[in-house]
């Protein structure tokens, strides 16, 4: 049998609408937990920080990184007996700011609302050399830690350092990125081949929430990690 | 006859008419008329509370215990009624990253969803983290193009599902869009993407020839139309590519239509292509009449929308 009339047309689920209250108090407890949570204090920020101020390096941006290095770190080494020499993530992950005053749950969630996981991926240094012009290029505030640039008016490298020394082409690198970036995210195409990847299944997210809980204050700062001599 | 004016006479709308002893005043009359209303929503994304009043776009906006008043309503009115979700139930909100989506399967079984497919942010927390959810969901999953054989979702999804309202024989199967390069390896395992096209032809055959179905509809998360894309596939051109599919009730593109868009399919028949947007701010509702004493021809059919 075919259908002699179709009538199609959509309905807006608009505050006109009665709500069930059967429906909504299922939802209560649950909503209820969450807000809970989220507005739970984890730390105190000293100031306002804003992935716009800062010409190469943020101090939101840096705080991520660091953060990132001083959680990951020890999961690393106690996995792999390896150090994780060091950290990028891009400057559009930076979802947020994070406002002066406490830190709760909420502000971890603001700042990482993607479900993002780190990985840890060895790259010869021929491929940091990569990654390196890969940061000249894109003139931007890319977050990093324990590599350091500096960059001339023409956004040539006048020096790269990981953890104070020179990068080495033949040496094995275990740089910390997350598996967005680590798939060419941001057209970071430099991750792939590799010499091996490591996941370490932590959300980002979490590893904020982590950090937040284990410190007191943050009060990040811009520095020379990345920099412009002009 | 003032609502003739809001027929979008179709070719097919013409031909009807000119038959003569088929004239919309004699619908009204006649006492064998079947009506099936199918309900839908896609992309609902965790979207459980409202959007605040604050909201930039959807102030007021949504909300599941509003959708449930509504779909009671028109359950009351209306018993042969279907309710679907073409997936994207998971991420959004913090419901999803606390409870994994615990809630939204439970609510949506409390609203009596009667199947949905699976969309690929359904897949975030990994083909297990979607499994770990199934039982909270006492609605079936339907995917005719995901091949979860070698997956722990196996035999939990099956291509299509029958329901027979009042008699009238309805099909629905269901779509999956591409995984690779949209979820990470890592999430979506062993599932493996067969051909849509393909797929349906198989599905229409099935539900059509075989099974005998007198409405076929199609619960797709491939996206309503891709314009930079061209040879991507998507719900408009599957819907130009296969025949006997009566609707095709999209998702993914979050794309939200003035009313469902009819399209002619491979055999120059009219059927209907809809998508209502996302996080749950509306609901789509398509009735389908069917009277016993005058069954007209796959051509006759008139749409209003």
């Amino acid at each position: 049998m075919y259908p002699y009339k179709i009538e199609g047309k959509q309905i807006s689920i608009s505050d006109s609408i009665q709500t069930n209250y059967e429906i909504d108090n299922f939802i209560k407890p649950y909503r209820e937990h969450i807000f809970k949570d989220l507005d739970s204090v984890l730390a105190y920020s000293a100031n306002t920080y804003s992935k716009t101020d800062g010409e190469f390096n943020t101090a939101i941006g840096n705080f991520m990184a660091d953060a990132i290095y001083d959680q990951v770190n020890p999961v690393f080494k106690a996995r792999t007996g390896k150090d994780i020499d060091m950290v990028i993530l891009n400057h559009g992950g930076i979802r947020s700011i994070i406002s002066k005053g406490n830190i709760t749950t909420k502000t971890a969630f603001e700042l990482m609302p993607f479900e993002n996981t780190l990985v840890v991926v060895a790259l010869k240094g021929t491929q940091i050399d990569s990654l390196v012009s890969y940061l000249c290029r894109s003139k931007k505030a890319h977050p990093i830690s324990k590599l350091k640039l500096t960059i001339d008016k023409d956004f040539k490298v006048i020096d790269a350092t990981i953890k104070g020394n020179k990068i080495d082409d033949s040496k094995t690198y275990y740089v910390t990125t997350n598996d967005f970036l680590y798939n060419g995210g941001d057209n970071m195409t430099f991750f792939k081949p590799n010499d091996s990847l490591y996941d370490l299944n932590y959300k980002i997210r979490n590893v904020l929430i982590d950090y937040f809980k284990k410190v007191d204050t943050i009060s990040p700062v811009i520095d020379d990690r990345f920099i412009q001599i002009k | 006859m003032k609502r003739r004016d809001f027929i979008q006479k179709t070719s097919a709308g013409t031909a009807l008419i000119t038959l003569g002893n088929l004239s919309l005043s004699s619908f009204a009359t006649a006492s064998e008329i079947k009506k099936i209303t199918i309900l839908h929503t896609n992309d609902v994304h965790s979207h459980i509370d409202p959007f605040g009043p604050e909201d930039g776009r959807n102030a007021n906006k949504g909300g599941v215990a509003r959708r449930a008043s509504l779909i009671e309503s028109i359950r009351k009115e209306n018993p042969n009624t279907l309710l679907l979700d073409a997936g994207d139930i998971f991420q959004g909100t913090p419901y999803f990253n606390y409870y994994g989506g615990e809630l939204e399967f439970k609510l949506m079984s409390m609203l009596k969803y009667d199947v949905a497919t699976i969309g690929n942010h359904d897949f975030d927390n990994g083909i297990d983290g979607l499994f770990a959810q199934l039982p909270h969901a006492k609605f079936d999953f339907i995917s005719a193009n995901y091949n979860f054989s070698n997956t722990v979702m196996d035999t939990h999804v099956k291509p299509y599902k029958i329901f027979i309202k009042e008699g009238i024989k309805i099909g629905v199967f269901g779509l999956g869009i591409e995984l690779e390069g949209l979820v990470d390896k890592s999430n979506y395992k062993e599932t493996k993407y067969l051909n849509p096209i393909e797929i349906s032809q198989e599905m229409t055959r099935i539900l059509k020839t075989e099974e005998k179905c007198d409405l076929i509809i199609c619960l797709s998360h491939l996206g309503y139309n891709y314009k930079n894309e061209t040879d991507k596939i998507s719900d408009l051109k599957l819907a130009e590519a296969t025949k006997n599919i009566d609707l095709i009730i999209g998702g993914h593109t979050h794309t939200f239509l003035k009313k469902p868009t009819i399209v002619k399919n491979k055999e120059g028949n009219n059927m209907l292509v809809n998508q209502v947007g996302c996080y749950g701010i509306n609901l789509g509702k398509i009735d389908f009449y069917f009277d016993s004493k005058k069954n007209v021809a796959a051509n006759g059919t008139s749409i209003i929308v």
